[in-house]
């Protein structure tokens, strides 16, 4: 509580005391009032939450049974509806401190919120719902679902201003524009639930509903675990080739990070943006290819040698030919060296005929590929690369991406340290420290040239069957990137 | 494509309509096809009562039909048109509508599913689009003892006595509707064993595994809607089905995200062959022998996607290799560069976001079989032969000879390295004619 400002919690009493407000008339109900319905859902909300939260779940099943508190709304009169909220959200388990408070928060939240739902109901329906009354109950259902929706999301978007200082248009738009749906459907589900209850069949019947809502969560819990995991196993591509290619650790990363700014600048959204970030991550994964000794060589490339780095794009079109949801970002792989005045590879496009995906991941890789600090040199300045860039565009680059590219900069600054979304690859991605370290015993210490540690865990550098080291390198004088340009940020 | 292709990019060793049983086949097309004779028969006969509620029923068969999903005709697939199951079964148990009985008996059910799922199923028929007879098949008896068990009862007026319409009458429609679960996961074991030569033990396992997810969501609103039905009249339908839409969308969207997962796997094990550290599908191929070895051996449906990915993944510890291994055939190697190679590719596995399982044995495939969980023995015997033939096949023995020589070779390693029981069963898988090579 000490760590509220003023406000919040000069707000967090005023909800409080709305919520017990609402339920004070129900002490003046007497025995004649439905007490039994009253204590059944309450104790069935209390379990379901138990059963929500349980592992499996997690916090995706937060919500799963809210149908339990609409059904309340549809059963009971106001103020006794409000109190079937009460158990389940004190005895629910919370994350983060203050326990107390958010627990005694959330039972008045969402008392307030089955309560006004009941008001709304009370309007255009009697409690007992039978076949004459539809299909026009439906109506006032689904302004009772939108009520609690309404009123809950109100309510947290009040905290989040008092308490984070969110601006209010972010807390309060996109919550209620997104529970709308769910919550109608949940109101559907109460509805039902409530009609059953009322029934000859009785609660038990009523029970039944909850499964499929249940199961539903379920199956959405594990597809967001998949989905986690799916994200992990791209960057296990990428990270694949980091293991080859120690020098440009971090960038593929990177690289999709500034892929989706500039995307975000042209107005892009939705998949296409996810699509666009992950070209950007990827762009480089035919790097595995093309041997290890070569992407490490010391020295300048022979033209033989160039040309064999420069199938990369080709390796990895065919790589991720066989993911079908890249789609559009296969493209970018493929061209993503390509020039604006066609003398790029692996085909020579030029203008518009490079696809759109492959000119934005062409400008954000080379805006990396000069900013970021490699061994043998230090990054430039990003005023300095915006420059280099548009020195290049029209010629290279095309001007468009170049220009988003310097608008988003502005706006939004650059910051390589922070990785793209950790936080959104979930805890696998989070598992590169993971690896035992007893495995690190296991490589030649020849092979660990003392560059960029920590990065990967040493288990993954370079290992030779033979145990020849790579050889250290004198970073200072190598040839292998004297930077030419922009063109060959990477080659 | 199919979902199943789409989600699994290279041929499984048996070709998937190889009939194994097909007097098991026979036996239940010829009792669905009486089934539905005598049903048509006889409701062509007396008549259909209560049309609206058939055509209402009808009407959420086929629609339900319409939105399915998948072929489903895969063990471990889950039902494809959980909608439309639903509705059927709600049918087959509607006692009441609005408080009024109805008369319709078993017969006119199985009639008026028939029709729908084919109205349904038509647009797909069509288009070419999956075999559908075995789902009309399984739909039709599944209904059919459902509605059997339930429609005299109820026409009789034997329910009304016992147990009445309490809450009894929802538990006893819940119990009918559970053994016409357990029925129709019986069906579905012995079509996929009859359709495969799969084991029937674990099929079956594997099925009664998925009653408990959409199965069970199934079961519970086909209950719902006979009773939400029989208190609320035809309004009900719509309302009703919402829940289940949900689940149905959930239910696709992480199909969808399978088969990407899955598809990014099979790109991953790809690395490999395209940095040139392994030879050419050796991957794909250690993949699909070792699923089949393991279904020989009865590993369960979550095991056997273990399995595969780790044999999809096994050798990509040598990414971390400057140079590659000569044919990427790492069992030449000693024995103590072998597991080192292995736990490095078991550190990039844990990366991927892949269960735990799948890193631990890619670690432990270099291990001497006492030492390993049957996953990985399967692992190393099957990458061992596919090596082994890949060399004799360089050397100049082609034909049968290859995979016979090199079954020999590990056969004689049986002492330390290879599982006898695996061996043995990779021998039987073979000997099926399901050389992957």
């Amino acid at each position: 509580m000490r760590t509220l400002p003023a406000t919040a919690r000069a707000y967090l009493l005023c909800v409080g005391f709305t919520a017990v407000l609402c339920a004070a008339p129900a002490l003046r109900s007497g025995r004649a009032a439905p007490w039994g319905t009253v204590v059944a859902l309450a104790a069935l909300y209390a379990l379901c939450e138990r059963l929500a939260r349980r592992p499996p779940m997690g916090r995706t099943g937060a919500g799963a049974f809210f149908p339990v508190l609409l059904a309340a709304a549809f059963l009971l009169p106001p103020p006794l509806a409000g109190l079937v909220a009460v158990p389940g959200a004190l005895a629910s388990p919370v994350e983060r401190s203050p326990a107390r408070v958010r627990r005694l928060w959330h039972a008045a939240r969402l008392s307030i919120a089955v309560h006004a739902a009941s008001h709304v109901f009370a309007l255009g329906a009697h409690r007992t719902v039978t076949a004459p009354d539809f299909p026009y109950v439906l109506l006032p259902a689904a302004a009772a679902a939108l009520a609690f929706s309404v009123v809950s999301a109100l309510l947290d978007g009040g905290i989040l201003v008092t308490a984070e200082r969110s601006s209010p248009r972010t807390a309060w738009r996109a919550p209620l524009l997104g529970s709308l749906a769910p919550h109608l459907v949940h109101g559907l589900a109460g509805l039902m639930m409530a009609v059953l209850w009322h029934s000859t069949y009785g609660p038990v019947a009523a029970l039944l509903v909850l499964l499929p809502m249940y199961i539903s969560c379920w199956v959405l819990a594990q597809y967001h675990r998949e989905r986690a995991a799916h994200q992990a196993t791209i960057r296990a591509l990428v990270q694949a080739v980091d293991i080859k290619d120690r020098y440009t650790r971090g960038h593929s990363e990177r690289v999709g990070r500034a892929s989706v700014l500039i995307a975000r600048e042209l107005g892009m959204d939705g998949d296409r943006l996810e699509a666009l970030r992950f070209a950007g991550i990827l762009h480089d994964v035919g790097k595995l290819g093309v041997p290890t000794r070569l992407l490490r060589k010391n020295g300048p490339l022979t033209p033989q040698e160039r040309r064999v780095i420069e199938l990369h794009p080709e390796y990895g079109h065919e790589m991720v030919r066989g993911i079908g949801f890249l789609d559009e970002a296969r493209a970018a792989i493929l061209h993503h060296h390509e020039r604006l005045d066609g003398s790029g590879y692996p085909y020579g496009l030029s203008g518009h005929h490079i696809p759109l995906f492959a000119r934005v991941v062409a400008v954000a890789d080379a805006f990396d590929a000069m900013t970021s600090t490699r061994s043998y040199r230090r990054g430039r300045p990003v005023a300095a690369a915006v420059e280099e860039l548009r020195r290049c565009a029209g010629t290279q680059f095309d001007p468009l991406m170049v220009g988003a590219l310097a608008r988003a900069l502005d706006r939004h600054g650059w910051h390589p340290a922070v990785t793209a979304d950790a936080a959104g690859a979930a805890g696998a991605a989070g598992a590169v420290g993971d690896v035992p370290d007893d495995l690190s015993g296991n490589v030649p210490s020849g092979a660990l040239p003392g560059v960029l540690p920590g990065v990967l865990p040493g288990a993954l550098r370079a290992v030779s069957p033979a145990s020849q080291g790579v050889g250290t390198r004198a970073p200072e004088d190598s040839p292998r990137r004297p930077f030419p340009g922009p063109r060959g940020g990477t080659r | 494509m199919s979902r199943e292709s789409a989600a699994r990019p290279y041929a499984t060793p048996h070709a998937p309509y190889a009939p194994h049983a097909p007097y098991v086949v026979a036996v239940l097309y010829c009792a669905a096809g009486a089934l539905a004779a005598v049903s048509l028969a006889g409701t062509l006969r007396s008549g259909i009562t209560d049309p609206h509620v058939a055509l209402a029923f009808g009407g959420l068969i086929a629609v339900g039909e319409l939105a399915r999903q998948g072929a489903g005709a895969h063990p471990g697939d889950r039902e494809p048109a959980p909608l439309a199951a639903a509705g059927a079964l709600a049918y087959a148990l509607l006692g009441e509508t609005d408080r009024h009985p109805t008369s319709h008996g078993a017969l006119q059910v199985l009639a008026v599913v028939l029709a729908a799922t084919l109205a349904g199923a038509a647009p797909r028929l069509a288009a070419g689009r999956g075999p559908v007879l075995d789902h009309l098949v399984r739909r039709l008896l599944t209904v059919g003892f459902a509605a059997t068990c339930f429609q005299p009862l109820y026409n009789t007026g034997a329910l009304a006595r016992w147990p009445g319409h309490g809450p009894y009458y929802a538990l006893f429609l819940l119990l009918l509707l559970a053994l016409t679960a357990l029925c129709d996961a019986v069906l579905r074991a012995a079509l996929a064993r009859a359709r495969t030569g799969w084991p029937y033990g674990p099929l079956l396992r594997d099925e009664l595994r998925g009653l408990l997810g959409v199965g069970s969501a199934i079961c519970a609103t086909g209950v719902v809607i006979a009773l939400a039905v029989a208190v609320a009249g035809l309004w009900a339908l719509p309302v009703f089905c919402v829940p289940l839409l949900l689940t149905q969308f959930s239910l696709r969207r992480h199909g969808a995200v399978r088969a990407t997962y899955a598809q990014t796997i099979a790109s991953l094990a790809r690395c490999t062959e395209i940095a040139g550290y392994t030879p050419a599908g050796h991957a794909r191929r250690v993949a699909a022998l070792g699923r089949a070895v393991g279904r020989e051996l009865g590993l369960s449906e979550p095991e056997l996607t273990v399995l595969e990915y780790a044999a999809l993944m096994h050798d990509i510890g040598q990414l971390s290799l400057v140079d590659p291994v000569p044919a990427g055939a790492t069992e030449p190697l000693p024995p103590s560069e072998q597991r080192r190679i292995a736990l490095l590719g078991g550190a990039v596995v844990r990366q991927t976001g892949v269960p735990e399982e799948v890193a631990a044995v890619v670690e432990r495939q270099a291990d001497p079989y006492r030492d390993q969980p049957l996953t990985a023995r399967i692992v190393r015997t099957v990458n061992a032969y596919d090596d082994l033939v890949g060399r004799f096949a360089e050397d100049g023995a082609h034909g049968p000879y290859g995979p016979l020589r090199a079954l020999e070779r590990l056969r004689l390693a049986t002492g330390r390295d290879y599982a006898p029981a695996v061996v043995e069963a990779l021998a039987r898988v073979l000997a099926r004619g399901g050389d992957v090579r």
